[in-house]
């Protein structure tokens, strides 16, 4: 399995109220909530992420609330992949749980700036910044996970099994 | 190697003798939480599951808090989802407004959490109830779909932070300004994955109030949960508010621990987070100058009776200062009450500010208090994430009701020092 994209990079504490405000939380479709994802904090994200697109972040990304609208909303925004040095524990449970990949990476997450094009190989965990010619390696996915991810959730993994 | 009090929970309900830190368990459930944003989504997640019902009808628990009463027809839309599905399901801890409290003052009050428990919920602050001794953290819908599923869950087990706390804290020194010390100090990932465990002699002056605003904000640390031992005074509100058996586990003398802090409780001031990250914690007497807006006393954090006496000790025989908003929201309907009666309720109104029947509301920018670009709240709540509160371009100051309630009074970011108390 592999994704490439152009990636949106962001700081550190990226919070799932940034992600996804509470005041869309009134309607849980995955296609009305990636219209608003990261509006406070980037306004442009909406409007110019594209299917493959690539977040990269510092620390602490998706803390805050439990809310699983928030990896709903980044995974209907058509991004393939978030990396990121660290990931609060619940977006990190969420995320895989709805199919969104993602990976911690402190390195990858240092040496990828905005705009760059960044291909990742899931099976091996190789990230590989075409811009600027480096690679990072990652945690390879291990088959489970890929299993969920294809699947689109841990729910319909646990039906398809 | 002995285990940590989490540690011991989580292996007694995955039915082993002893577990270690990053070991994968299953575990079973004794309570799945879900509000009124995350229970349709894991409706809805339940319904593609090839289950039929809910794995114990007496181990959910249902509670339409956050945008109720329902502010708009969307969010309507949503409680009437989970009120179909609670009742299809017979249900038996469904809440909607009238009985609703904040579902994390609700749910100790009403019996349903004890020491001992294992309980996941589809919200972040489901922590709480570790001031009870009890293992419980926030989870996503998915995760309460296949709990409210099967009645189990898995966990990576959790190694764990120790603060061991001493001293007795000073005359408006509250849970919340040891638990915006405590993520000054550590920062907002300086628990990430991880236990904190809460022991020392200083316990004894906390009361379960205390307790609950302390752990309730474990995830603004970061942490999987935040824990207190089982002492008299846990014993005896337990005992005052469940029939439910409760076991107490206690941490063995050689359990690991990744760090210790001491803080002593006698040299804590009050606390205020500045925006936009609940870590940018300034003690009170620190020279700033603030204006504000609004203040909002309530939440999961803080809208307990003793959180509202202490506010309204504050306000009493005073007024909130022209220009400012300062809206009070119990978080249970039995707080309500007993606030009316102790005449705290008509201290609030008398002094200007409005009170409102329990809901999240404000805290998280739903209704009931928003705000508009470039003005500022001193709110009780738990999070002054960029928006928390609305305007992208507003700023919420995190603080304990004392100082809520002062600031209230002056217009200004003060602690109660300042109105002479």
């Amino acid at each position: 399995m592999k994704a490439t994209g152009k990636v949106f990079k962001y700081g550190d504490n990226v919070d799932t109220d940034v992600i996804i405000p509470a005041r869309y939380l009134n309607v849980p479709d995955p296609q009305e909530l990636a219209k608003h994802c990261m509006e406070d904090i980037d306004t442009d994200f909406a409007k110019q992420v594209k299917q493959g697109d690539i977040i990269v972040a510092d620390k602490n990304f998706g803390c805050g609330s439990s809310r699983e609208h928030a990896p709903i909303a980044i995974k209907a925004s058509g991004v393939s992949c978030v990396i990121a040095e660290t990931f609060a524990r619940i977006f990190y449970r969420n995320a895989i749980n709805i199919g969104l990949p993602i990976i911690e990476c402190p390195e990858a997450a240092k040496g990828i700036e905005a705009g760059d094009e960044v291909e990742i190989d899931f099976d091996s965990g190789k990230i590989y910044n075409r811009t600027k010619g480096t690679e990072f390696q990652g945690q390879a996915f291990p088959e489970f996970m890929q299993k969920i991810i294809r699947a689109e959730g841990l729910i319909n993994y646990i039906n398809n099994k | 190697m002995g285990m940590t009090m989490t540690q011991k929970i989580l292996a007694a309900h995955a039915g082993l003798e002893t577990v270690t830190a990053g070991q994968l368990i299953e575990a079973d459930l004794d309570l799945v939480l879900g509000n009124d944003v995350t229970s349709p989504v894991a409706i809805g997640e339940m319904k593609k599951m090839n289950v039929e019902g809910v794995f114990d009808k007496d181990k959910i628990a249902i509670v339409l808090d956050h945008f109720t009463p329902n502010k708009d027809i969307k969010s309507a839309e949503l409680c009437k989802c989970a009120k179909d599905f609670a009742y299809a399901n017979s249900i038996t801890n469904f809440y909607e407004t009238g009985e609703v409290g904040i579902e994390h003052a609700l749910l100790p009050e009403k019996g349903l959490v004890v020491a001992g428990d294992v309980v996941i919920g589809a919200d972040s602050h489901t922590c709480t109830y570790g001031a009870l001794g009890a293992f419980s953290t926030g989870v996503g819908s998915t995760d309460m779909a296949a709990g409210m599923a099967t009645g189990k869950a898995w966990f990576k087990v959790p190694s764990a932070i120790k603060f061991h706390l001493t001293g007795k804290p000073g005359k408006w020194i509250s849970g919340k300004d040891v638990i915006l010390h405590i993520i000054g100090l550590i920062g907002v990932d300086g628990a990430l994955y991880k236990s904190m465990e809460f022991t020392g002699d200083g316990i004894q002056y906390l009361s379960m109030d205390d307790r609950f605003a302390m752990t309730n904000m474990a995830i603004e640390a970061g942490g999987k949960n935040g824990i207190f031992p089982v002492d008299d005074l846990a014993v005896e509100y337990m005992k005052e508010h469940s029939k439910k058996e409760y076991k107490i586990y206690e941490a063995d003398e050689d359990a690991e621990y990744e760090a210790e802090y001491t803080i002593d409780l006698s040299q804590l001031k009050p606390t205020v987070a500045f925006p936009h990250l609940p870590e940018n914690t300034r003690t009170i007497d620190e020279d700033f100058d603030i204006s504000i807006d609004q203040v909002v006393i309530g939440s999961c954090t803080n809208g307990r009776i003793s959180d509202l006496r202490a506010a309204a000790e504050v306000m009493k025989g005073r007024k909130v200062a022209k220009g400012v908003r300062a809206i009070i929201i119990p978080a249970t309907q039995a707080v309500y009450l007993q606030a009316m009666e102790e005449g705290l309720l008509a201290t609030f109104i008398k002094a200007g500010a409005a009170v409102s029947t329990p809901t999240c509301g404000p805290c998280l920018g739903g209704h009931m208090g928003i705000l508009a670009k470039g003005e500022r709240a001193v709110a009780t709540t738990n999070r002054n994430f960029v928006g928390r509160m609305g305007d992208p371009e507003s700023e919420v100051y995190l603080a304990s009701p004392a100082v809520a309630a002062a600031s209230a009074v002056t217009g200004k970011i003060s602690g109660p020092e300042e109105l002479g108390l």
